[in-house]
């Protein structure tokens, strides 16, 4: 039987990272990697540190706790930008998971189906760490590196993801494909956030999960859209070639092939529905 | 770590390692059993509770993070002593509740909702119940329960001779809706030892096991094959192959190989690598081409080519009047391994009480078990009871034996308690699945679309044991033809051992993968003369009157017509909006299917007698001794109602024993949709002996009118009433047996291999995501010839979960050894995946069967499949041969056909 820290503050998690701890905090990827065996590891329970908790805006946008819970995040009182975070929020796990499972865990665990990873990538989130040693922040694109792995130092505790504030007006929109309406580990998802101005696009950023060991960034698209009308044509920018960043792979929910086809499928619709 | 909280309104408080799972710590140390385990993962939502108000999965919560918060279980529902909540009510009302084990989990589900909005739309309560798995109701009953939870239409309750046919709750369903029925894992004594099964992580391997004494000495036992007195079980009495440890060779994945018994937290320590078992694996055997291959190496040493059984029904002359025939259509089907995916994994605990050994676990037959387990111990049967538990949702998985003969051993042997739970990859990895199909089929017909001939063969995957593959490869050839009249018929099936999990039996034995063969054959026929699809298959219904191809005249009760004429309108006006959406252009087409199908009730040319008691204590108390095990499905209210109407007293009135082997006698295995039909009859007999001793006993004649208050039977004989005291009259106890009248079949398959057949005829429509290859189901009606529906509510219950797990064939369901052992890799329909059910109930009477009703469990799912693809068919042009069909398979298929249109 391992140890069990459940700290208040911060400053204790911290502390106690100085040895080696498995983070816990809502429990919903920890215990299905553990099913039909006794957990022995020490545990760093840190959903009691209130400080990780919950969102607040800051001059330069907004701050995410950490220990922040899907459901809590759906029910926050935030701008339409944040709709396509809130809309891959529902779809992930069912319900008991949306209300137990954390933003920072999502990031964390580093599935390359994780629903919340293009939304957060759409909104251009970085991601905090702290450790005894202070603190650092990094592009979510930076913080995953690969499958189930992150740039986070064994010292080190995400502690939020920041968003800056868009300059201008900012929508969002997430689409998921699975093969199942409820509780289903995505084939593809597709997420957009473009900043508007004069019904024009300013800026876009987009992101595919699924699709490749992390959710990647299309940057050629996400520069053909600049300067786009925002109506229900906005997806006909899109090409084929737009998609150089992804790399699936074939798995029992569906083919590469598959994959790479219905990714653009997601992003013509995913960009009307953001026009719309 | 002790710790405080609110447990269903009250303090409470723990103690214990605070990394303990809330659910374990709910069920093993705070006594809430209600609240039940499905996958210790999060993906079925079994366990779910309110935590400060919220639905969260108790096995994903770790009991440090309790401390000073509110936690409510389906404990807390109730108002007070018998005062059920609203919602549970509902649920009741409903028949939202089958086998129960998921039904905690989806009350407190819905109740999140309801006390925020108490008249929640549908798509609201599919979103807040979106996170728990039944995998018996189909969901409908339940949503419509949470929807009505303000206003519930009360079920109604029967008077004396009034229960069949009417929609009486459930007999158990209050123990349901309130957590209070015990499961597999709900009974287990505190004080008892654990076993934990190290399992086979190869397919197919040779092994030695090396010095096990050191385990030993930390632990109670670590079994091994050479503690087994009689290493081999199977379902037929001459086919015992499967080892319950296997003996230095292993033949598929996740067979079981050593049994380690100590205390519970000691097995769980003990990590696979730490058990000595060094392998050598062998290449397997995966799929029937490989098993079939000359060179093919053998799955089991005895079993020459791999071959278990062949078979097949021959009627006229096949070849030749296909050859006469004006359209003949032909193709390949393949179907995957299913995994049944009950919400209660196998669990059950055992004690040897003297020379006894007592055995309470899940299950779907007492007395094959009892029997099996004897054969295995080398005891008599009489030592042996079994104690059945409720029973967490069966479909056919729970006939083989899986936690008890490992139970029976270390109990025995060690002289105390031993439990065993097995973990959701370990129910899934171990236990049988539906056999993998490759269905051949050519059918003929004349220029008016009269069915002429047809030759269809199927290879089953049988896996590594036999189980129940011979019981698919006698039943699929009787049915391969479907529930048509065809003059010249070939059928033939074949199944092979493969290093695969063992095939057995699972909702359908084989027909539902047929069916998917037949039905796509009638569809191609019919659009190649020009007629409609149901038209067409109304022309060649079997129909009372007929003779199948097993030279069996169906004297009465074959009502495929009669449900064809009760689908046409909603075929009519389905067709007509398909065409209308469709004009519409877009990504999305629609379509609609039909799918029809029939079934033999019971065991195929083999004798399976039922025995039901029905007793009168002098005390007063009316009894049904029931063998017949409820899974789920409704047996234990249907063998209420039938003997309450036979004895002439209300249903309200009977309490029931149920299963246990030294209680009650054998009625059969729940299996082969029989329990109706043929317990159903032993029931209504025994009901009738019971109510001829009253008669006799009081002097009266038939029509008399019994009434039963305390002690005292009254009996009510035209103006006279007489009373018996039934104190001074001593116990009476009425028998009824009945067995199905059916014969051997001969070499080409001819005589009458079941009493009676029921019919079924389903269409489904569906939406199509032409760009995406998803396939959604919006809608389905079932017409089923049920021949009586003794209980109507059950009824729609039980064809309702079919389609479900139909839908799950068709569109999502596929279990691959190592990678799909899990509910989120292997994907069975959610609540937001089944659509609305319509249930229009055939009652063409079977005159054999009590009060004229047949069987519903199997016939449900098997039309199911067929319908969707039919649809997918019509929506897209693409003609599916294999399933699942998964998104990316009908988008290629949707692809290849563009351009071979192009």
């Amino acid at each position: 039987m391992g140890a069990y820290l459940r700290p208040r503050g911060l400053e204790e998690a911290l502390q106690a990272l100085t040895r080696p701890f498995t983070v816990l905090a809502g429990g919903t990827d920890f215990y299905p990697a553990r099913v039909g065996r006794a957990v022995t590891e020490d545990v760093l329970d840190i959903a009691g540190i209130a400080a990780l908790r919950g969102i607040s805006e800051t001059s330069a946008g907004w701050r995410l706790g950490a220990t922040t819970t899907w459901s809590e995040l759906v029910e926050a009182d935030l701008p339409p930008m944040f709709d396509g975070l809130k809309q891959a929020a529902r779809e992930v796990g069912g319900r008991q998971i949306q209300n137990a499972g954390t933003i920072a865990g999502n990031i964390c665990n580093a599935s390359p189906a994780a629903d919340g990873v293009p939304a957060l990538l759409a909104l251009d989130a970085e991601v905090e760490l702290a450790s005894r040693d202070g603190a650092r922040r990094l592009p979510l694109a930076s913080f995953i590196t690969g499958v189930r792995t992150t740039a986070r130092e064994p010292g080190e505790l995400v502690v939020a993801l920041h968003v800056p504030r868009p300059r201008a007006e900012a929508r969002s929109a997430f689409l998921k494909l699975g093969a199942r309406r409820y509780l289903v580990i995505s084939i593809a998802m597709a997420s957009t956030l473009v900043e508007v101005e004069d019904g024009k696009v300013k800026a876009a950023r987009v992101a595919v999960g699924a699709c490749s060991p992390v959710a990647q960034r299309l940057p050629a698209l996400e520069q053909a859209l600049v300067g786009a009308t925002v109506d229900a044509h906005l997806g006909e920018r899109l090409a084929p070639s737009h998609l150089a960043p992804l790399s699936p792979i074939d798995d029992v929910r569906g083919s590469a092939g598959y994959r790479s086809e219905v990714a653009l499928v997601l992003l013509r619709r995913l960009l009307s529905k953001v026009a719309a | 770590m002790k710790l405080e909280f609110t447990l269903n309104g009250r303090a409470a408080s723990w103690d214990g390692a605070p990394v303990t799972r809330l659910a374990s710590a709910l069920r093993d140390d705070l006594g809430v059993t209600g609240t039940k385990i499905g996958c210790d993962a999060g993906d079925c939502g079994a366990c779910t509770v309110l935590l400060d108000g919220r639905q969260v999965c108790s096995c994903l919560v770790a009991m440090g993070q309790i401390e000073g918060r509110t936690v409510e279980t389906v404990e807390g529902l109730e108002a007070g002593p018998d005062a059920m909540a609203a919602l549970q009510q509902s649920f009741l009302d409903h028949g939202a509740a089958q086998c129960g084990i998921c039904t905690p989990g989806m009350l407190m589900a819905a109740q999140e909702l309801v006390r925020r909005n108490n008249k929640p739309s549908r798509a609201e309560v599919e979103d807040f119940l979106g996170g728990v798995l039944c995998r018996c109701t189909g969901y409908g009953k339940i949503v419509d329960a949470v929807m009505d939870v303000v206003a519930p239409t009360p079920a109604t309750a029967s008077a004396a001779g009034e229960a069949v046919g009417s929609r009486i709750v459930r007999v158990d369903g209050p123990a349901k809706v309130t957590g209070r029925d015990l499961f597999g894992a709900d009974t287990i004594p505190r004080d008892a030892l654990w076993i934990r099964v190290v399992r086979s992580p190869h397919a197919r391997a040779r092994f030695v096991l090396g010095d096990l004494e050191p385990l030993r000495r930390r632990l109670a036992a670590v079994l091994t094959a050479a503690d087994v007195p009689f290493n081999g079980y199977g379902i037929y009495p001459d086919i015992k192959d499967q080892p319950v440890l296997a003996d230095g060779q292993v033949r598929y994945r996740g067979e079981a190989v050593v049994a380690l018994v100590g205390e519970h937290a000691e097995v769980l320590a003990i990590r696979d690598d730490e058990v000595p078992i060094t392998w050598t694996p062998e290449p397997p055997v995966f799929g029937v081409d490989a098993a079939m291959a000359e060179d093919a190496p053998l799955v089991q040493a005895d079993r020459r080519g791999n071959l278990l059984l062949k078979g097949g029904v021959k009627s006229g002359d096949t070849a030749a009047a296909l050859d006469a025939c004006a359209a003949v259509a032909e193709g390949t089907f393949e179907t995957a391994f299913v995994e049944h995916a009950y919400i209660e994994p196998e669990a059950g605990w055992a004690r040897r009480v003297g020379d006894r050994i007592e055995i309470h676990a899940t299950t779907q037959t007492p007395y094959m078990d009892r029997d099996e387990i004897a054969n295995l111990m080398r005891l008599k049967p009489e030592a042996v009871r079994i104690v059945p538990t409720a029973c967490g949702g069966g479909f056919g998985g729970k006939l083989d034996l899986s936690v008890q003969p490992l139970l029976a051993i270390a109990a025995w042997t060690l002289g105390r308690p031993v439990a065993l739970v097995y973990t959701r990859p370990e129910s899934m990895a171990a236990s049988t699945k539906r056999h993998p199909a490759r269905v051949t089929a050519r059918f003929g017909c004349d220029a008016e679309g009269k069915l002429l001939a047809c030759d269809v063969t199927a290879l089953f995957d049988t896996g590594a044991y036999a189980s129940w593959g011979p019981t698919v490869a006698n039943r699929v050839p009787v049915h391969a033809m479907g529930p048509y009249a065809i003059p010249n018929v070939r059928t033939w099936g074949e199944a092979y051992f493969t290093n695969g999990p063992p095939a057995g039996a699972f909702r359908g034995f084989g027909v539902p993968q047929a069916a998917i063969a037949h039905e796509a054959m009638m569809d191609e026929l019919a659009d190649r003369l020009g007629i409609d699809r149901l038209e067409f298959r109304h022309r060649n219904a079997l129909r009372a009157g007929d003779m199948t191809a097993t030279g069996q005249t169906l004297a009465h009760s074959a009502g495929l017509a009669q449900c064809l004429d009760a689908l046409r309108p909603h075929w009519r006006r389905a067709h007509e909006e398909i065409a209308a959406f469709n004009e519409r252009g877009g990504s999305h087409r629609r379509g609609i299917g039909i799918g029809c199908m029939w079934y033999g009730i019971g065991n195929t040319s083999m004798s399976n007698p039922s025995r039901m008691r029905v007793g009168l204590s002098p005390g007063g108390t009316l009894t049904l001794y029931s063998g017949a095990l409820d899974i789920g499905q409704g047996s234990n209210t249907i063998m209420v109602q039938i003997a309450a109407d036979a004895v002439g007293l209300p249903a309200d009135q009977f309490t029931l024993v149920t299963g246990d082997t030294d209680l009650t006698a054998d009625a059969g295995k729940t299996s082969a949709s029989r329990q109706t039909f043929v317990s159903g009859k032993a029931a209504e007999k025994a009901g009738q002996d019971l109510r001829q001793q009253i008669l006799r006993l009081a002097n009266a004649g038939p029509d008399a009118i019994l009434s039963l208050e305390g002690a005292t039977l009254s009996v009510r004989d035209g103006g006279e009433v007489r009373t018996i005291d039934l104190a001074a009259s001593g116990p009476l106890m009425g028998e009824g047996t009945f067995d199905p009248p059916t014969t051997p079949l001969d070499a080409e398959g001819q005589g009458v291999p079941y009493a009676t057949y029921a019919f079924a005829a389903q269409l489904a429509e569906v939406e199509v995501d032409v760009e995406l290859g998803t396939v959604k189901v919006l809608r389905i009606v079932a017409a089923h010839d049920v021949g009586r529906a003794i209980n109507p509510t059950l009824v729609e219950g039980q064809i309702q979960g079919g389609v479900a797990q139909g839908l799950g064939l068709a569109l999502m369901e596929e279990y691959l050894p190592g990678r799909t052992e899990n509910l989120h890799d292997y994907l069975i329909p959610t609540v937001g995946d089944v659509p609305e059910i319509e249930c229009l109930l055939i009652e063409d009477r079977e005159p054999l069967g009590p009060s004229g009703a047949k069987g519903i469990g199997e016939p449900a799912l098997v039309p199911t499949a067929p319908a969707i693809l039919g649809a997918v068919h019509h929506a897209t042009g693409v003609r599916v041969h294999r399933v699942p069909l998964l998104p990316h398979r009908l988008r290629e298929a949707i692809v290849a056909l563009e351009r071979k249109r192009a």
